[in-house]
C-alpha cells in the first residue's frame, strides 16, 4: 500500500519477531531434553511479560506515551481469570452468571473489562501531556492497586489462588507445555496484529502525532481520537497478558500490579527497544532471565539491577535491538523522540 | 461522628497535608523549571529519615536528628543532581523515569544492605512525647502540632523567598519561562542545583518528622512520594501555591477517606479526586504556564 511508513514492510522487519517466536517454541524441547520443566516455567513467564511489554510499547514506542498504569490493567486482567474461575470452584454465581474456569470465556472477558477500563482511564488521562500523563496514569495504577486490596472477598491484600482445573474449551491446560503454547500463540498473534496496526494508516497517524502535534492537527487529524484508540488496544492486550499470568502460576495479586511492577514493564520496553514491535519481547525475556540470576546469586539483586538500568539509560540508548542493528553496521531503529 | 473527633481528624488531615507539602515544594519546581521528573524524590525522604534514625541512635538527641536529616537529604540531592540527573534535563520523560526509577532500586538495596530489614525506631523527647488540650476535650499530641507548626513555617518562608527575593524572582522566571530567563541573564542552572538542594533538604526533613510517627523502613519513600507526585499534578505543576492548597486537599481527603470509608477504599479517594480534577482542569488548579 502506497500509505506504508518507511518503518518496514515486509520480511525485514518481521523476521525478528518470527526468530523470538521460533525461539521460544523450541524452549519446552530444551527442557524435556534437560529434564528440567522449570524452564518451561521461566519460558511461560518470559512470554506473558513479552505480550505485556509488547503491549505497552504500542504507546510508549509509537504513540510516545509513557504510561505508567500498565501493570494496574494487567493485574485487572488477572483478576477477571481468578475471579471467574473462584466463582466457578465455589460453585457461586457471580451476579447472576456462573463462573467459569474455561478460558475460552475468561480470557475474552478479561479482554473486554480491561478495554473498558483502558476507556476511561484513557479519556480522563489523555486530556493531559507529557508529565501529567504520566503521573494520572501512575495515580489510576495506585487506584487498580488498592482496588485490588479492598477485594477482601477474593483475598485482599494476600492474593487470589486459582484452585479449579484451568480448562480452554475441552482441553485441560493446566498442564505446563501446553499452556506454553497457549501463551506463546498469544505473543505471536499480538506482535503479528501490532505490527500490521503500526504499519497501517492508523499507526501513521499514530506516529506522527508523536514526533510532531501541531503538524497533524494542521492536517486535520485529531491525535486525541487516535491515542484513544491506541491506549485501548494497549489495553487490550496486556489485560490478556495478566489473564495468563493468573491462569499459568494460578495466583494473582496485589503485588503484579503495584506501580513498581509498571516501573519494571517500561524498563523492559526500552531495554528491548522502543523503536520496534518485537524488541520489547527481546526486553522482557533479559529482564525476567536477569531477574531469575541475579536474585540466586545476592538478595540484593535490585541494587545491581538498578544501577544497570541507569547505565542502560546512559548509555544505550535504542535497547537491545539496537545492538543487532550495530552488529549488522545500520542503526535501524527509531526512537520516539528522535 | 461528634465534634471533636472532627476536630481531631481535621487537624490530622491539616498536619499530613503540610508534610505532603514538604515533599512537593522541591518536586513542583524542579518538574516546573527544568521540566525533570524525578521519581527518587521520595528515596530523599527515606535518606532523611535513616539519617535521623541513625544520629539519634549515635548521639541520643533528637535536636540533632532534625539537623542532620535535611542536611543528609541535601547532600544526597546534589550528589545525584550533579553527578547523574542533570544529564537528562534535555532528554525525553521516558528516560527520566528510567533513570529515577533505577535510582530508587538502587538507593533501596543499598539502605537495606547498610541498615538492615528491621524497621528503626526514633523516640520522641519528653517534651514532645505527651498531648495538648488545645480545646478542652481534645488532647492532640503535641508532635503532631510540632510537625503543623514546622510545615507552616516552612511554607511560609517559602513563599517569602520566592514572592519577595530576588533568588525568588529568578526561580519563578525559571519557571515560567526558561530561556528567555537565561537570556536575560539568569544562571538557570546554578538556581537550579540550588533548588534541587533545598528540594532535597525539604523531602529529608519531611522523612525525619515522619519517624516517629511511621516507623523508618526501606520503601517508606514511594507511598508518599506517589502522593506527592498527585499534589504536584493537582496543584499544577511549577506552582508552589498549588502545591500548598493540593497538598492540604489530599491530606484532608486522604485523612477522611480512611476513616469514613474502608482503609482500602479510602486509599483510592484521593486518586478519584485527582481523576475528577484533572478531567476538568487538565493543568491543575493553578497552572504556573500561562
Amino acid at each position: 500500500m502506497a500509505d506504508r511508513a518507511p518503518i518496514g514492510s515486509g520480511w525485514r522487519e518481521r523476521a525478528p519477531a518470527v526468530l523470538i517466536v521460533f525461539l521460544l517454541a523450541a524452549t519446552p524441547l530444551v527442557a524435556r531434553a534437560l529434564g528440567d520443566p522449570f524452564i518451561v516455567k521461566v519460558a511461560t513467564r518470559v512470554v506473558v511479560f513479552a505480550i505485556a511489554a509488547v503491549a505497552l510499547n504500542f504507546v510508549v514506542g509509537f504513540g510516545g506515551l509513557v504510561s505508567l498504569c500498565h501493570a494496574g490493567l494487567f493485574g485487572v486482567g488477572g483478576y477477571v481469570v481468578g475471579v471467574l474461575a473462584w466463582h466457578d470452584f465455589n460453585a457461586e454465581p457471580l451476579l447472576f452468571l456462573p463462573g467459569t474456569s474455561n478460558l475460552l470465556v475468561s480470557i475474552p472477558a478479561a479482554a473486554v473489562v480491561v478495554g473498558l477500563l483502558a476507556a476511561i482511564v484513557g479519556a480522563i488521562s489523555l486530556r493531559t501531556s507529557g508529565p501529567y500523563f504520566l503521573m494520572i496514569t501512575l495515580a489510576f495504577n495506585q487506584m487498580f492497586y488498592y482496588g485490588a486490596v479492598a477485594l477482601q472477598k477474593y483475598g485482599g491484600e494476600d492474593g487470589l489462588q486459582i484452585m479449579s482445573n484451568v480448562t480452554l474449551g475441552p482441553f485441560d491446560m493446566s498442564d505446563r507445555y501446553r499452556f506454553f503454547y497457549l501463551a506463546l500463540a498469544f505473543l505471536a498473534a499480538a506482535m503479528f496484529v501490532l505490527g500490521r496496526v503500526v504499519r497501517s494508516r492508523f499507526g501513521m497517524a499514530l506516529r506522527a502525532a508523536s514526533r510532531n502535534e501541531t503538524r497533524v492537527i494542521a492536517v486535520g487529524v485529531d491525535p486525541w481520537r487516535y491515542r484513544l484508540v491506541a491506549f485501548v488496544i494497549s489495553g487490550v492486550v496486556v489485560g490478556i497478558a495478566g489473564a495468563l499470568l493468573a491462569a499459568g502460576q494460578q495466583f494473582i495479586s496485589p503485588v503484579d500490579m503495584g506501580w513498581d511492577r509498571s516501573g519494571d514493564l517500561v524498563v523492559m520496553t526500552v531495554l528491548g527497544g522502543i523503536g520496534s514491535v518485537w524488541g520489547p519481547a527481546l526486553g522482557a525475556a533479559a529482564f525476567v532471565v536477569l531477574e531469575l540470576v541475579l536474585s540466586s546469586w545476592t538478595s540484593h539483586w535490585q541494587l545491581a539491577f538498578g544501577l544497570l538500568v541507569i547505565l542502560i539509560v546512559v548509555g544505550l540508548r535504542g535497547g537491545l535491538a539496537d545492538l543487532g542493528a550495530l552488529a549488522f553496521g545500520r542503526r535501524g531503529t527509531e526512537t520516539a523522540h528522535g | 461522628m461528634t465534634s471533636s473527633l472532627l476536630i481531631e481528624q481535621l487537624l490530622n488531615g491539616v498536619q499530613f497535608g503540610v508534610m505532603l507539602f514538604l515533599m512537593s515544594a522541591g518536586l513542583t519546581l524542579v518538574f516546573g523549571i527544568m521540566n525533570f521528573i524525578n521519581l527518587a524524590h521520595g528515596s530523599l525522604y527515606m535518606i532523611g529519615a535513616f539519617a535521623g534514625a541513625a544520629t539519634q541512635a549515635a548521639t541520643g538527641s533528637f535536636l540533632l536528628a532534625v539537623v542532620a536529616a535535611p542536611l543528609a537529604g541535601a547532600v544526597a540531592g546534589l550528589a545525584l543532581e550533579r553527578g547523574l540527573f542533570q544529564r537528562f534535563y534535555a532528554r525525553d520523560h521516558l528516560d527520566q523515569v528510567l533513570v529515577t526509577f533505577g535510582t530508587i532500586l538502587a538507593l533501596n538495596e543499598a539502605t537495606r544492605i547498610v541498615f538492615g530489614l528491621t524497621p528503626l525506631r526514633m523516640n520522641l523527647p519528653d517534651a514532645l512525647a505527651g498531648h495538648v488540650e488545645i480545646i478542652p476535650g481534645v488532647p492532640y499530641p503535641t508532635f503532631r502540632l510540632v510537625i503543623l507548626g514546622v510545615g507552616l513555617a516552612v511554607a511560609a518562608l517559602l513563599y517569602v523567598v520566592i514572592m519577595r527575593t530576588r533568588i525568588g524572582m529568578w526561580v519563578r522566571a525559571g519557571a515560567s519561562d526558561r530561556p528567555i530567563a537565561s537570556a536575560m541573564g539568569v544562571n538557570v542552572p546554578l538556581v537550579f542545583a540550588a533548588l534541587f538542594g533545598v528540594g532535597a533538604a525539604l523531602a529529608g526533613l519531611a522523612g525525619v518528622m515522619a519517624g516517629p510517627i511511621l516507623s523508618v523502613q526501606v520503601g517508606m519513600g514511594e507511598p508518599i512520594l506517589i502522593l506527592a507526585l498527585v499534589v504536584t499534578v493537582i496543584g499544577g505543576i511549577g506552582s508552589i501555591r498549588g502545591a500548598f492548597v493540593a497538598a492540604l486537599l489530599v491530606g484532608i481527603v486522604d485523612t477522611f477517606g480512611r476513616i469514613l470509608l474502608t482503609p482500602a477504599l479510602g486509599g483510592m479517594a484521593i486518586f478519584m479526586m485527582m481523576a475528577a480534577i484533572l478531567a476538568f482542569r487538565p493543568k491543575g488548579l493553578f497552572p504556573a504556564h500561562g
